[in-house]
């Protein structure tokens, strides 16, 4: 019934390898952001390079760049959720001190 | 009455297909994972049930005389975390689901069949882990795990525990991916998204919940090994952590869990209301779409669990009006299966009884969850009996009930063979009454300020516990019955015809118990579901 004629797509070595080096260059980006104090900015910068190599894993190792519309929407889904979770949970954070009652 | 009944003609099927345990410890076909899951889980329900029963003994009077507190604890622990993880969660979906959602489509099997069966491995491993905490000396955190105490003060073995549900997580991640890829890739020819059967809808939205939800639970119970561990700080206020943030987690997967547990439930329902009335769904796209919205907006109301808990009032406000939302869905559903019944042809055979007691059980549950999301009303109402009473009335009323009600709408099909319908009415009414009993009076206990997790209670309270305790006894026997004609009727049953109930599906055009393949021929479907313009007369009459 829901049979598509699907191509599977090629992915050329020199992309697996461009990306895997890549991904090491991050690592070794990471380690060495981490030894620079830039105060407030330390987790974004930290939690930057990690959103970036996760990116980097779904698109081209997961294949998810060359998937269909419907892998998309699966993949894009799961991030939905995930920001639903965080931003309703930091939702609670932000506005615990709006009351002035201690604790809340 | 069933007189002796010849033997089952040797026909081919997939009981039959091949024979010994390597050929069913290591089968890739749906329906015989189906049947692992069915007594894998039943295991573990019959042990849940000896906790709870041990509970309500305890609670028979005001002293904690037959249990100490802290073996109280770990036995209403290892009840919740038994019935959830290991009965609830996986009953209907893994048992019903895997049976029944390939013959459903008119498919020979589900997508992955080595991942279904990998998933089965998957949760007996993680079964396993959770026994071995059991026979070491338990766990007393409460099935929720709630930090600092699991993280820091826990005197039980916490890390197996969060370790043997992280495990069998993967294995509810694994069957609902199934299930999604199944739907979406392999029904037959001209089985269209709104010509399938309620029942798969159903568990399309709750395999949705199953793939988002549950690797949140996994990972926060990891987080919660990896603290209590190696003191990295997630939770606990002393490393840095916040403890309400595990709730948030927690609860994020755990409110939708509900939703796990009750819509497969509520397609079963759809399935049984719709054919003893011998009707079309009233309303079918309308019961489509709100196991959707249900899956949905279920994910949006975690936050009515942490009313109390320091969640911010402003964020405790927009979770309550969430939490009344959700309750238009399922009320659409219910208002649904009585207008199918209305001017149906209405047989009281003992699925639609079950059927019956599910939608009352399932009404008190979900209105009285209305009043716990009632901001006001929750701060009296926390951590008391009502709640307890609540949560069975949708947890068992509604899952419990909607699974006894699947496995006797559908047991002619798995096993070829029908089932005393006097003893299995009686058992119906057993368990409608006995579950009244057992929870109803614990509304009042929870309503007159009787908190739960204790062993020792004031005198005042101990007509409405012994009254619970009771009930619980008329439950059990209720529960014992069907273990005791269903196995009967595997060997002595009346064989059952291809449809015996008179119902529409795919699964009911072709033989019971069915062939390895399922269909002879791919199925091809012509007609609207629940055509029953063209169905015969019913064969079989109880």
């Amino acid at each position: 019934m829901s049979d598509h004629n699907e191509q599977h797509h090629i992915v050329p070595k020199s992309v697996y390898f461009a990306v895997f080096i890549t991904l090491i260059a991050m690592t070794w980006v990471t380690a060495w952001v981490s030894t620079v104090d830039l105060g407030r900015l330390n987790i974004f910068v930290a939690l930057s390079i990690a959103i970036f190599k996760a990116s980097l894993v779904i698109l081209f190792f997961m294949h998810v760049k060359y998937g269909t519309k419907l892998t998309k929407f699966t993949v894009l889904a799961g991030l939905y959720w995930l920001v639903l979770l965080l931003f309703i949970a930091m939702c609670d954070l932000w506005t615990r001190g709006w009351m002035g009652v201690p604790g809340r | 009455m069933i007189t002796a009944s010849p033997p089952v003609k040797e026909t081919k099927n997939y009981l039959n297909h091949e024979r010994g345990i390597k050929s069913w410890l290591l089968t890739g076909d749906h329906k015989r994972i189906a049947i692992l899951y069915l007594i894998s889980v039943t295991l573990f329900f019959a042990l849940g049930g000896v906790f709870a029963s041990l509970i309500r003994l305890e609670l028979s009077t005001p002293a904690g005389d037959l249990l100490e507190s802290n073996q109280y604890n770990k036995v209403f622990t290892m009840h919740g975390i038994l019935m959830v993880f290991f009965f609830l969660i996986p009953s209907i979906p893994a048992t019903l689901g895997n049976f029944l959602i390939p013959m459903m489509i008119g498919a020979k099997d589900l997508a992955f069949p080595k991942i279904n069966l990998l998933s089965w491995y998957i949760y007996v491993v993680g079964g396993i882990f959770t026994l071995y905490v059991l026979l070491t000396g338990g766990v007393d955190t409460g099935w929720t795990f709630y930090t600092p105490f699991s993280t820091s003060y826990s005197n039980g073995y916490v890390i197996a525990a969060g370790l043997g549900i992280f495990i069998n997580g993967f294995s509810s991640i694994l069957t609902g991916l199934n299930f999604i890829v199944t739907i979406h890739r392999m029904r037959a020819p001209g089985l269209t998204w709104f010509r399938l059967p309620l029942f798969v809808w159903a568990h399309y939205a709750t395999s949705a919940i199953m793939i988002l939800g549950t690797p949140v639970v996994a990972v926060t119970l990891f987080l919660v090994v990896l603290e209590r561990g190696f003191h990295i700080g997630f939770f606990d206020p002393a490393y840095g952590g916040d403890p309400v943030l595990f709730q948030h987690l927690f609860w994020f997967y755990s409110h939708p869990a509900v939703y796990i547990m009750i819509l497969p439930s509520m397609g079963v329902i759809s399935e049984v209301i719709s054919t003893f009335s011998s009707k079309k769904p009233f309303g079918y796209t309308f019961i489509a779409f709100s196991s959707v919205a249900i899956a949905v907006f279920g994910f949006l109301v975690w936050g009515h669990h942490l009313f109390v808990a320091g969640q911010s009032i402003y964020a405790g406000l927009v979770f309550s009006i969430l939490s009344y939302v959700v309750a238009i869905p399922s009320a659409i559903k219910v208002f649904n299966w009585a207008a199918t019944m209305y001017k149906g042809k209405v047989r009281l055979e003992t699925p639609m009884l079950y059927a019956l007691g599910f939608i009352g059980l399932f009404t008190v549950g979900g209105l009285t969850g209305i009043f716990l999301s009632s901001l006001g009303m929750d701060v009296h109402l926390t951590d008391t009996y009502f709640v307890v009473a609540h949560f069975h009335y949708v947890m068992v009323g509604g899952a419990l009930l909607g699974y006894l009600c699947g496995i006797h709408f559908w047991w002619p099909k798995i096993f070829g063979r029908m089932y005393s319908q006097v003893w299995s009415k009686v058992s119906a009414v057993l368990v409608f009454v006995g579950f009244n009993l057992t929870f109803f009076p614990q509304f009042l206990l929870g309503y007159m300020g009787m908190p739960r997790r204790y062993h020792v209670y004031p005198p005042e309270f101990q007509v409405f516990n012994v009254l619970s305790s009771a009930g619980a006894s008329v439950l059990a026997l209720g529960l014992i019955l069907p273990a005791i004609y269903l196995t009967w009727s595997l060997k002595h049953g009346e064989i059952a015809s291809e449809n015996p109930w008179g119902a529409t599906g795919l699964e009911w055009q072709t033989a019971s118990p069915p062939i390895m393949e399922n269909f002879e021929v791919t199925p091809v479907v012509t007609t609207e579901a629940y055509d029953y313009s063209t169905q015969q007369e019913v064969v079989h009459v109880g």
